[in-house]
């Protein structure tokens, strides 16, 4: 029998309200004991001065396969994924052509599976071909395998397209995700609204496009009873229509992309494009928001954001280059320098948003350690220095702001079903 | 006009070594002494050239090239004239024109232009950050010549020198900008120059045209002009800025000329040495009324001849710099 043990590590799976110096043994892929005293096995690693978590799980990923091969493809998204210690990705239909097919499910499946690297999970259009009018084939595109829909990055507009999804998803049990813009309040945006873009002329995409659209979506999650999960939160006012919503017992669960939760509006002084995402960088007073909202439980998960763009579409002017940053490699690093080693939140919390609950707001038998599951385990290295270098990124892309910057803690081994894909 | 080659019997200043700017974007990030650097040297070389009329030769063998990928008249002839009074070729360049039609991008267009040893690009673009972003990629000096609505440097300048001329300082004079100040380069510029050199700054229009957050950056905001005309030394008119709005800010044409619009019956309440400025074009009848804009305290074609100056000195100092740093 094929068995591994991972020594003296610390085992942190908050799923199981699991944190202890233990080892664990893997058998035939699967997570067979947790325990000191497990035997021996022909594989050993050791992770004394380790975190020992499930593996990572990130629920918002562009991965740009088929269409946009200049930006990444499916095996170099998977290989960056696991770079950055996640072993399950779920990805968002925005290619092209849009995943809104049982075929173009199936395509995603074939390369990831031949990829190799780490699980990846379709999330399917709420709309055909990701128009936003009709509703995509939810039955058929659920059996081919996606396990949630959504027309991001792109906002669900139509507010009785979205209420219809909303209904039809409870049958099959999905969730629609929905990140919450309303355009009219942020087109040609390019950045936060505020003293900053005021001040460099560029325009704003104000938080009441966001919280408009949150409000908005709340309602309509109470009111159907489907399940709802927002995408990219960042403002003050939308985590706390959230805290409220769930208060009430609505069925939402929701995201705040890394970069929202220590990047200020400040830095778009650089005019540097890498800067330009969507949601955009805001003040700090909404960063505290969203750091509350990590802490109180009111946002569940923390996503990369990945959106990898080749150089040359990123190398123009603000207005003309495409929001988003590359993300994969360096989350779980900014995560750790930025939110536990300043102490907002501890490594139990930052797993729970970086493996537990992201599986959890997908319905995935992910983020767990649990006996019997797959044995996708991420070890984290909690002290190690290291410094953002985009040249050496599996990503095909390098568009990051952060090259040079020295980051501390990430992952030193991964494994996806027992099989180490990194060891570093 | 006589245009003569007078440059040997003329000695320029030599360029203050605080001077350290090879590029000119923007007012904001300029210290108080640059901004009288550049103020100085314009009134030199205004001088020099006996009102911006006659050539130098201090640019000899210097190539400016114009970079316009936004419409511009005056501002273009400006700085060619600019460059041409100091004895440099220039090179002009149109997005409509060349290039960008073709699909190429802003960065290998400008590296295109530099590989024809040019010293200096005078950049404008309708895009905040456009001229960063080519400091940032090519060798030669640039000057913004206005990025959407962010900064027009030379503008703010030649308003700031203007009044200068008239009053010899700036200190403690009441400069209002009125009119569209959040799609206008010119007055962020203004606010930045003006501030450094003592003047107090108010911004004047309707309140979806200008921010309550200018306060924070030491700014009066008012809504109503009639209330700060008395106080005014100043009064800057600016231009509404339909091509950049998407939703239109104000009902009408004539309910703005109604509440914001510089007539002859608000004259009568200012003081009695106001002056009256105009970035141009003037939309006579809009922000300003033909008998103000001809008036006696209107200094608008002043205005045009500074930018002249203005842009002579930005040009010798910052190609000064390159030179420097080889």
């Amino acid at each position: 029998m094929n068995r591994t043990i991972i020594r003296n590590g610390r085992v942190i799976d908050p799923g199981q309200d699991l944190d202890q110096v233990a080892d664990i043994l893997i058998e035939e892929g699967k997570i067979a004991g947790i325990g000191t005293d497990l035997g021996e096995a022909e594989q050993e690693i050791d992770a004394s001065g380790n975190v020992v978590a499930p593996g990572l799980v990130d629920i918002h990923v562009q991965l740009r396969e088929p269409g946009f091969e200049e930006d990444e493809t499916i095996q170099t998204g998977t290989a960056a994924a696991i770079a950055g210690g996640f072993t399950s990705i779920a990805c968002l239909p925005n290619t092209s052509p849009v995943t809104d097919t049982q075929a173009q499910v199936q395509f995603i499946q074939q390369k990831a599976s031949q990829a190799n690297n780490c699980h990846v999970f379709a999330i399917a259009c709420v709309s055909k071909n990701r128009e936003g009018q009709e509703l995509a084939e939810m039955g058929i595109l659920t059996k081919a395998g996606a396990v949630a829909f959504t027309d991001a990055p792109n906002p669900l507009q139509k507010t009785d397209l979205f209420r219809r999804a909303l209904e039809y998803s409870r049958m099959f049990d999905v969730p629609i995700l929905d990140h919450p813009e309303i355009p009219e309040l942020s087109q040609s945006g390019i950045m936060h609204s505020g003293a900053i873009s005021m001040v460099l002329g560029l325009s704003g995409m104000h938080p009441d496009s966001e919280e408009l659209a949150t409000g908005r979506d709340l309602r309509l999650a109470e009111t159907t009873g489907a399940r709802l999960h927002l995408m990219d939160i960042s403002t003050e006012g939308s985590v706390e229509l959230i805290r409220r919503a769930k208060a009430r017992g609505v069925n939402v669960t929701s995201e705040v992309c890394i970069a929202n939760l220590f990047l200020t509006d400040e830095v778009m002084r650089t005019f540097d494009s890498n800067y330009k995402v969507n949601p955009p960088l805001r003040s700090q007073l909404h960063i505290d928001a969203c750091i509350a909202g990590l802490q109180d439980g009111t946002i569940d998960v923390i996503t990369s954001g990945h959106a990898p763009c080749a150089s040359e579409k990123k190398m123009t002017e603000l207005d003309c280059a495409p929001f988003g940053m590359n993300q994969l490699e360096i989350t779980l690093g900014l995560a750790i320098t930025n939110l536990v080693v300043p102490g907002h939140l501890d490594f139990p919390a930052l797993i729970a948003k970086l493996a537990t609950n992201p599986a959890r707001a997908l319905k995935l038998s992910k983020g767990t350690l649990a006996i019997g599951a797959d044995a996708d385990i991420t070890i984290i290295d909690p002290e190690s220095q290291w410094q953002v270098k985009p040249q050496e990124f599996a990503s095909l892309s390098t568009n990051t702001p952060f090259e040079g910057l020295t980051l501390t803690g990430r992952a030193s081994t991964v494994l996806v079903s027992g099989e180490i894909k990194l060891q570093r | 006009m006589k245009v003569a080659a007078t440059d040997s019997a003329v000695n320029i200043s030599p360029v203050p070594d605080t001077w350290q700017r090879r590029h000119l974007l923007g007012l904001e990030e300029l210290s108080r002494d640059d901004i009288l650097t550049l103020l100085e040297t314009a009134v030199e070389l205004k001088t020099a050239t006996g009102g911006c009329k006659e050539k130098l030769s201090i640019l000899k063998g210097k190539t400016v090239a114009n970079m316009f990928f936004e419409n511009s008249t005056r501002t273009r002839n400006s700085f060619s004239l600019a460059a041409r009074r100091l004895g440099a070729d220039t090179v002009e360049f149109s997005a409509s024109s060349s290039s960008l039609s073709k699909g190429e991008t802003l960065i290998d267009t400008a590296k295109t232009i530099e590989a024809m040893n040019v010293d200096a690009m005078v950049v404008r673009h309708s895009t905040p950050g456009s001229p960063h972003l080519l400091s940032q990629n090519v060798g030669c000096s640039i000057l913004n010549a206005g990025d959407g609505p962010h900064e027009h440097p030379t503008q703010g300048m030649l308003d700031i020198m203007t009044i200068y001329e008239q009053r010899g300082t700036l200190e403690g004079l009441t400069v209002a900008m009125v009119g569209d100040i959040t799609y206008s380069r010119t007055a962020r510029s203004n606010i930045w120059g003006l501030k450094k050199l003592g003047a107090h700054v108010i911004v004047c229009g309707p309140s979806t045209l200008v921010s309550k957050t200018w306060e924070d950056f030491g700014v009066e905001v008012s809504h109503n002009l009639d209330d700060i005309i008395p106080r005014c030394d100043v009064l800057n008119l600016l231009r509404i800025q339909f091509e950049r709005q998407y939703t239109r800010p104000f009902p009408s044409v004539r309910e703005y000329a109604f509440l914001y619009g510089m007539n002859g019956t608000r004259m009568a309440q200012a003081k009695d040495d106001i002056l009256i400025m105009a970035p141009g074009p003037i939309n006579r009848g809009v922000e300003i009324t033909p008998d103000v804009a001809d008036g006696p305290h209107s200094v608008i074609l002043h205005q045009v001849t500074n930018g002249i100056a203005v842009r002579m000195a930005a040009l010798y100092l910052t190609t000064s710099v390159n030179q420097r740093e080889g």
